[in-house]
């Protein structure tokens, strides 16, 4: 026990260093996957067809494909077409392009509970289609999407330690470089382990926090 | 650009392509099997009586899911051993996927058992069924047919967690896409297919699953 402090604290830059990459790789792609799965989720629900059929291609792709394998994918074929792109960009491109496909799946099923009422009544008072949007659906959609999506940042939490297979040093790869000086295996990978459920711990709280606040009274 | 198609090399390995495939999917199946054994047991405590089962079944939901599996997978090869537990790849992987899908699969029960009708147990206690009886004859097909469709989207779900496989040398698809691309440099074609080759299996599970539900029709 006393070894496994001696050398957590000695390797505890490191191990903040990974945190630190494991959090911003998570809020980057939750952000730019949550935009592009409203645009998805909305080109799904109202597109004309070739805009609809382009986007449920787009998700059925995503999400039949494992994100290993996004990732892999993402890693190893932007070169053949000449683009060079980091480990970091590629790995946080695959969380991105899942992340928007799941995220645009939850839009579409919200947007399709409103009632057809809703956007009758706005067209009936002059609204465009992006002032119904922004106006009258997506305040009422984005309500009933809070609790998938907070399930969905974890997931996303979750799949960051996929990014340590091409090499991003996240608190998983970091943990197995850590693992590979000292050998305390189960040690440092209980750790690893412990640090992931606190974050995801806190995301579930904050998110039943932020629930019962935008919650009808 | 200059990169021009070709699948020669793909088409050479189809075979271990699909052994990858058919290990994934056998994977998958061993892992739902003891997972629902294990989410069965965690369903019937999280909605029991006992105050220390609910606790149990409640704080193993709350671990699993919030662990990424790649941790747990790497955590049961490469640390048991710490403890003098050795398991080969396969068994493993397994053990970690059981347990994995063990956590959503409570999750999944739990639910199906809320949804059984009350009226329903009441029934069974009126013509003298023991607890046991009600629970095998009365509130198990109940549930397990609505939790079918949760519990064939837990299935593809795990399908695609056994690409996690390839990160402890278990020869799946992944791994075997991933050695085509390593030694052929066929990049594209390499992902493309092993890709087509998930979407195509989970299609095929689905429309199964669907199948499968119209066949037994809801209560």
């Amino acid at each position: 026990m006393d070894d496994f402090l001696s050398e957590a604290w000695a390797a505890r830059d490191v191990i903040v260093g990974g945190l630190v990459q494991t959090l911003s790789i998570s809020a980057v792609s939750i952000l730019l996957g949550t935009l592009l799965g409203l645009m998805v989720g909305v080109c799904l629900v109202y597109g004309a067809w070739p805009l609809r059929l382009t986007a449920r291609a787009y998700s059925d792709i995503m999400r039949g494909t494992p994100v290993l394998v996004l990732v892999l994918a993402a890693f190893y074929m932007p070169s053949v077409v000449g683009l060079r792109l980091a480990p970091f960009s590629a790995g946080v491109l695959a969380l991105t392009l899942f992340c928007g496909a799941h995220i645009g799946e939850l839009v579409r099923g919200a947007l399709q509970t409103i009632p057809r009422g809703q956007t009758e009544a706005a067209k009936a008072i002059g609204l465009t289609f992006l002032g119904v949007l922004t106006y009258v659906l997506l305040p009422q959609a984005l309500r009933g999407l809070l609790p998938p999506w907070i399930n969905t940042c974890v997931e996303m939490v979750k799949a960051s330690t996929l990014l340590s297979v091409i090499g991003v040093g996240e608190l998983l790869l970091r943990t197995q470089e850590i693992i590979g000086r000292n050998f305390l295996t189960l040690q440092f990978y209980l750790l690893a382990g412990g640090l992931y459920l606190v974050i995801n711990f806190a995301i579930e709280q904050a998110g039943k926090a932020l629930e019962r606040r935008v919650a009808f009274r | 650009m200059g990169y021009t198609l070709n699948f020669a090399v793909v088409w050479a390995n189809l075979p271990k392509l699909l052994g990858g495939l058919l290990l994934g999917l056998e994977l998958a199946l061993a892992s739902l099997a003891i997972g629902t054994l294990i989410g069965l047991v965690g369903g019937f405590l999280s909605v029991g009586a006992s105050r220390a089962g609910r606790l149990l079944a409640g704080t193993y939901v709350a671990v699993v899911r919030n662990t990424p599996i790649l941790v747990i997978v790497l955590m049961l090869y490469f640390a048991l051993p710490d403890l003098g537990i050795q398991l080969e790849k396969v068994p493993s992987f397994i053990t970690a996927l059981s347990l994995y899908s063990g956590a959503y699969l409570t999750e999944v029960f739990r639910a199906g058992l809320i949804g059984v009708p009350k009226g329903l147990i009441e029934a069974g206690k009126a013509i003298g069924l023991t607890r046991f009886g009600i629970a095998l004859h009365v509130i198990m097909p109940v549930m397990l047919r609505n939790v079918l469709p949760a519990l064939g989207s837990t299935f593809i779900s795990l399908f695609k967690d056994t690409s996690i496989a390839a990160a402890i040398a278990v020869p799946e698809l992944t791994f075997q896409a991933r050695r085509i691309n390593v030694e052929s440099f066929r990049v594209v074609e390499a992902w493309s297919v092993a890709s087509a080759f998930y979407i195509a299996t989970c299609f095929v599970i689905a429309s199964a699953l669907r199948g499968l539900e119209r066949r037994f029709p809801k209560f």
